[in-house]
């Protein structure tokens, strides 16, 4: 270790040479695919996300019972023969339930999402970026919707068109994208005045490629995470308006399971529990991707 | 060849106002007077440096200079291109003429982008060369910096502070720029670094004959870059002179004061050295005072200085200050005592 007649300097520089020797430059996306692999909470949440894909959109094929058949006597406890996952109050299929009411959770979970960050994404960058009077004016219109009571709001939306997937998700989407909104833009207004985004006005980017791709890649972290936030809020708010029943009352899903079953919680654990323990499985796995996905894509978590 | 082809960046009366916000409707609207009349001439292939305090106006001027900064008033010129009027496409097309390196070298690095691309972008974006020969040049720059070819693979994260200002000033370069703004280049780095990236950016200058217009606090780094200085003072300049005289014979009261703060090693110089001691915090640059701004701070301010703003006048060849007290064949203010 000790080599006397070199000084600290030439070791550390040594080091660092030795430290600098890099493989060839990778694509970007394989790149972020191989650091993705090497996160083992991540790719623990993608084999379950892609097993609940996988029981929502394969299995309903071979598991054909319908849901809202009355196949059993009603409230028979998991384990009876013919429903592994027992009956509802009416003798309903809860395995039944679960395969194929996990389609209109996810999509509207999805949608709704994809809705709130699309929205919140778009007024809160401008607002960010451009300051002034279109912040004023955009940060006023998203205060109005944040006052709003949100699930009175989508509730509204809900009876004012007919309950189905595409409203439910609809009414999601425009009422929780505010906080995507407040979260963009904070991260615009910091990221903007950096340097580097000065130097990229100075080497003649516009503002459209300034936002994209200069500002937008390093407001993701965060951004990443209220996305899948979002996606896991989406789905707990659909469970939330079936519980009032608001959801279309002909498509099986999830939050509708637990909400026609909420009188019965005391007496058939069940019924309410076995949706429930979906609804957190799926949104725990979106939350661990994105936070592996966050992880990947930014380089100052990459070992050398 | 007439006198003005040599003047490369021209400023004339520039100012630069930050509006602040009204603290009610009823307030009036008051500003910050950021930069205030301020005009130089930079020539062709010399470097010209503006010092003065934080909050001086140095770095606003700069980046009016490379119109990052909204320009409230006055007219600055690059070669023959009016660059106040540039608005666009015309504007866009203009910046590849005139490149800026930024002071920390943390944050003028965007971090999601290798070192390589960072140099390369600006050659996208401005059409310079042909696209196929575009991966050499960065190479080549990476040369001229002192880099090395495979560290273009490397995220900004993963050099080293000086390191990192080289790769600046590869991008500076990338556009064939003939104005470069040097916006405190070295004042967040190590002294020995500072070292290697002025001795660069002084090569670099010979080789490609840039011209500089070089921001810096520092009077030790700009006696050592420039071959004018321009010392300002709460938004104006209040001496403009060639290197060696303004050294040598300061004549405003407040280059006296930054020249005597420069700290030395030599103990016999420190006790011979006839100080100026500032005392106190500048005006606000929102209420300023009439008269001369430095007044408040001035050891000879007289009655006329807190009347009458001085204006920048030229003593000799090479040679302006502002300043009442100034005799003009260049007689300095006189202590009382």
């Amino acid at each position: 270790m000790s080599e006397q007649h070199s000084s600290p300097n030439q070791a550390a520089s040594a080091a660092f040479e030795a430290e600098i020797q890099m493989p060839s430059i990778e694509h970007p996306l394989r790149e972020a695919a191989r650091m993705f692999a090497r996160n083992k909470a991540a790719v623990g949440g993608l084999i379950l996300l892609i097993g609940i894909l996988l029981l929502t959109l394969v299995v309903p094929f071979f598991y054909t019972v319908d849901p809202f058949d009355l196949v059993w006597a009603p409230l028979s406890p998991p384990g009876t023969e013919n429903v592994p996952f027992g009956t509802d109050y009416l003798g309903r299929d809860i395995l039944a339930g679960i395969v194929h009411g996990g389609r209109a959770t996810l999509a509207v979970g999805g949608a709704a999402a994809i809705l709130a960050v699309i929205i919140g994404l778009s007024v809160g960058s401008l607002a960010g970026y451009y300051g002034g009077w279109v912040d004023e004016v955009l940060m006023r219109i998203t205060e109005f919707f944040q006052v709003l009571p949100t699930l009175l709001f989508a509730m509204v939306i809900v009876a004012l068109f007919k309950p189905s997937v595409a409203t439910v998700a609809f009414a999601i989407g425009v009422v929780s994208w505010t906080a995507v909104a407040r979260l963009a833009r904070s991260e615009f207004l910091r990221i903007r005045s950096l340097d580097y985004v000065k130097s990229a006005r100075s080497i003649g980017s516009s503002n459209r490629r300034i936002i994209w791709l200069v500002i937008l890649p390093n407001a993701m972290p965060p951004l990443m995470v209220q996305a899948t936030l979002a996606v896991g809020g989406a789905i707990l708010f659909e469970a939330g308006l079936s519980f009032l029943g608001l959801a279309d009352p002909n498509v099986m899903s999830w939050g509708f399971m637990i909400g026609s079953s909420r009188d019965y919680l005391m007496d058939a654990w069940w019924t309410v529990t076995i949706p429930g323990i979906f609804i957190f499985l799926t949104v725990l796995a979106v939350s661990l991707i994105g936070d592996g996905l966050n992880d990947a894509t930014n380089p100052k978590l990459r070992e050398r | 060849m007439s006198a003005n082809d040599d003047i490369l960046l021209d400023v004339a009366n520039l100012k630069v106002y930050f509006q602040l916000p009204r603290k009610n409707f009823l307030a009036k609207a008051s500003q910050v007077h950021a930069v205030d009349d301020v005009s130089f001439q930079v020539k062709r292939g010399t470097t010209l440096g503006i010092v003065g305090e934080s909050g001086s106006g140095k770095t606003t001027t700069a980046m009016a200079v490379m119109r990052l900064t909204p320009v409230t008033e006055g007219a600055m010129r690059l070669g023959d291109t009016d660059l106040v009027a540039l608005e666009g496409e015309a504007l866009r097309q203009a910046r590849g003429r005139m490149q800026i390196i930024f002071q920390d070298p943390y944050s003028s690095l965007n971090p999601r982008v290798r070192a390589g691309a960072i140099v390369r972008e600006p050659m996208d974006l401005m059409n310079i060369g042909a696209p196929g020969e575009r991966d050499a040049r960065v190479a080549e720059l990476f040369g001229k910096v002192g880099l090395r070819p495979e560290q273009q693979a490397l995220f900004p994260h993963q050099f080293s502070g000086g390191q990192r200002q080289r790769v600046g000033v590869a991008r500076a370069l990338a556009t064939q720029p003939e104005l470069v703004v040097c916006d405190e280049p070295v004042s967040a780095l190590d002294v020995a670094i500072q070292a290697q990236i002025l001795n660069l950016l002084r090569a670099l200058q010979q080789e490609f004959g840039l011209t500089y217009l070089f921001i810096s606090h520092d009077l030790g780094v700009v006696q050592y870059m420039c071959d004018e200085i321009a010392v300002m003072y709460l938004g104006q300049i209040v001496e403009h002179a060639d290197r060696i005289p303004l050294f040598t014979e300061p004549l405003h009261p407040y280059t006296w004061a930054l020249l005597s703060a420069v700290p030395s090693a030599d103990p016999v110089a420190r006790e011979q050295a006839d100080r100026i001691r500032l005392e106190g915090d500048p005006p606000s640059p929102i209420d300023l005072p009439p008269g001369c701004r430095f007044a408040s701070r001035c050891p000879f301010a007289q009655a006329l200085c807190v009347q009458e703003t001085p204006p920048l006048r030229r003593i000799r060849a090479g040679h302006a200050v502002a300043c009442h007290l100034v005799s003009d064949d260049g007689v300095p203010p006189q202590r009382q005592s």
